[in-house]
């Protein structure tokens, strides 16, 4: 084969399988992104922070079965081939969100809504647990060995390039259902939110299509025409020690520190604009989007630089940065809308009052609409509600307050810039990582034994970072940036454990 | 720097338990402090899910403490040598 067809070719094995590997991550995060509305189409209406936690866990639930995924569809696709195993997981991943668009809320059918969800979320875990290993290898098991890094990097785009997707589709979809704003977000939180969940069929049958065209991984035709593929690689990746080692190596030496990178730049760093600093809705996924555009190119960049110098410093240098920078960059991004940092225009302010008689009680509920404007072009709605007693001196102990935060454009810009550093970090854990992991391990149990630690690492310690931040905030309610703790002490313990006992040189020509 | 990779296995086979310790203890104190099956489904959850990883990081202080990091694969040999080698 001459070099202008082997080219073509891996370019061809890139294009199918990042395509499928991106589809399966933006069906993966919409539901995350959207967990707020989906708590009030399917959870009981108790208390909203209820129904948010079980929405999260329900989250939360579809990172922790990861890993059964990676076991369950890893081991297939070291029995029957890559090819097959990758192209099952996209229609699992496909099928399930799309029926997630499908399901009647709660109001319709009862519990059955929260149940079926939780079911379609754990199918939806299962193929992403088994997607990822069989696409990285697949790319892998295709590359000469001395750009390994760089055409797998392809396929660490597709995580980030997935939630960019994901929050661009329901920005767009919250926009376009109607001409007045506060009607077509009115509609999106009735039903808008399916449409990102039903179109995504669309793109799976065509990334399946692509898919059923290409041929298997060379090397592991190889190994199937030889007769040496493993009869059981569950035994043989975790019951032999020389490899059992390694996959203990991988999770607590690189995927760990780099799953709590990860979600700790992106999604918790969402969380934070939007729950903490109270940035408006928009606003606090469109910085998100910006840092996404400009900081994903350097998933290639600091891959290729691994084909180079080596996996290892790389991503040591990466969690040691995000480790040390963190509370710095957080407190920033607080500092920057806070209110004390900024003066009030006084003369601008507005109060509007609305009373609401409560049916068949003397009681209302009363509505008390602060927005105040600041010099630097930022405005603050804030919403006090509380009932208005009609005995004599009984008052509401606690009213609801919600405030959001419109900011300037100059904050705007700044909040763009750190959350960038914070992607820029995740590009130098994560860019290098499938490679780094596709040469720890033999061809013949290469998906299952890489699979495990990647969705230990980046779906349970990495998942359930904003879930354990958040949580972190609520047990230490005077530290805005407590939640910090969690990515910080394990970001710690996994760049120690990388930097002793990983080693920088392994051999480019493992196992080819 | 072999000798420091033993050295450090003791301290991963310690934080192992510790951080079992430190799970269960905050777990039962967030479940006392804010009972309900919210909090009992989310702690538990954690339990179920970091219990065996911590597991797991015993086991990963034991190896190397044991020098089974001393040297890692560096060609396509080694890496088949475990066929050899069952636990």
């Amino acid at each position: 084969m001459d070099n202008n067809n082997e080219t073509k070719g891996i370019w061809k094995v890139i294009g199918a399988s990042s395509l499928g590997t991106l589809i399966e991550w933006y069906d993966f995060y919409i539901f995350g992104s959207l967990a707020v509305v989906i708590a009030n189409q399917f959870f009981p209406k108790t208390n909203p922070t209820a129904a948010l936690l079980s929405t999260l866990a329900t989250f939360a639930a579809g990172f922790i079965v990861r890993p059964f995924g990676a076991l369950v569809f890893g081991r297939l696709g070291d029995l029957v081939g890559r090819k097959y195993t990758f192209l099952l997981t996209l229609i699992l991943m496909g099928g399930s969100t799309f029926a997630i668009g499908c399901i009647p809320n709660y109001d319709h059918i009862g519990f059955l809504a929260p149940i079926l969800v939780l079911i379609l979320r754990l199918i939806q875990g299962l193929a992403l647990g088994g997607e990822y290993g069989g696409a990285a290898t697949y790319v892998a098991e295709h590359s000469p060995a001395h750009r390994r890094g760089y055409f797998t990097s392809w396929i660490q785009t597709t995580a980030t390039l997935g939630l960019f997707i994901s929050l661009g589709v329901i920005l767009l979809t919250r926009h376009m259902l109607d001409a007045d704003a506060a009607k077509s977000i009115a509609k999106f939180n009735d039903w808008g939110w399916r449409i990102p969940f039903l179109i995504s069929i669309i793109l799976v049958i065509v990334s399946i299509y692509i898919r059923l065209k290409m041929k298997e991984s060379p090397l592991y035709s190889k190994l199937k025409s030889e007769g040496k593929t493993s009869v059981n690689p569950l035994k043989e990746s975790f019951g032999h020690k020389a490899n059992l080692k390694m996959v203990l190596l991988a999770l607590f030496g690189a995927t760990m520190g780099q799953g709590v990178v990860w979600y700790t730049g992106q999604f918790y760093a969402q969380s934070f604009i939007e729950n903490v600093c109270k940035v408006e809705f928009d606003q606090s996924r469109t910085v998100i989007i910006w840092a996404i555009l400009f900081a994903t190119p350097f998933f290639v960049v600091f891959a290729s630089l691994s084909d180079k110098i080596g996996r290892k410093w790389i991503m040591i240098v990466g969690m040691l940065l995000a480790v040390l920078s963190y509370n710095y960059l957080f407190t920033n991004l607080y500092d920057t809308v806070d209110v004390k940092n900024k003066t009030e225009i006084v003369e601008k302010k507005e109060v509007k009052t609305t009373v609401t008689l409560i049916a068949s009680t003397t009681d209302s509920i009363r509505k008390v609409v602060t927005k105040t404007f600041y010099t630097d072009g930022m405005s603050q709605v804030q919403t006090k509600t509380d009932t208005a007693y009609s005995t004599p001196g009984k008052t509401t102990k606690k009213p609801i307050v919600a405030t959001s935060k419109t900011i300037s454009s100059s904050d705007y810009w700044k909040m763009v810039g750190i959350v960038f550093i914070l992607i820029l970090y995740v590009t130098m854990v994560y860019g290098p990582i499938a490679a780094f992991l596709v040469e720890l391990f033999p061809t013949k149990i290469r998906y299952t034994s890489m699979s495990l630690p990647y969705h230990i690492g980046n779906g349970v310690f990495g998942g359930l970072t904003p879930f354990i931040a958040t949580l972190l905030t609520t047990i230490y309610v005077d530290n805005k940036i407590v939640g910090l703790m969690y990515p910080i002490i394990i970001g710690t313990i996994c760049m120690i454990i990388g930097a002793i006992y990983i080693n920088n040189k392994i051999d480019p020509e493992v196992n080819r | 720097m072999n000798a420091l990779k033993k050295y450090m296995g003791l301290v991963w086979v310690i934080l192992g338990p510790l951080s079992i310790h430190y799970l269960l203890q905050t777990a039962s104190s967030e479940i006392v402090k804010k009972p309900g099956i919210d909090t009992q489904i989310q702690w538990g959850v954690f339990i179920g899910v970091f219990y065996p990883i911590a597991i797991g990081f015993i086991l990963f202080g034991l190896y190397a403490l044991e020098g089974n990091y001393d040297h890692l694969p560096e060609a396509s040999e080694e890496l088949d040598d475990y066929d050899a080698k069952p636990l």
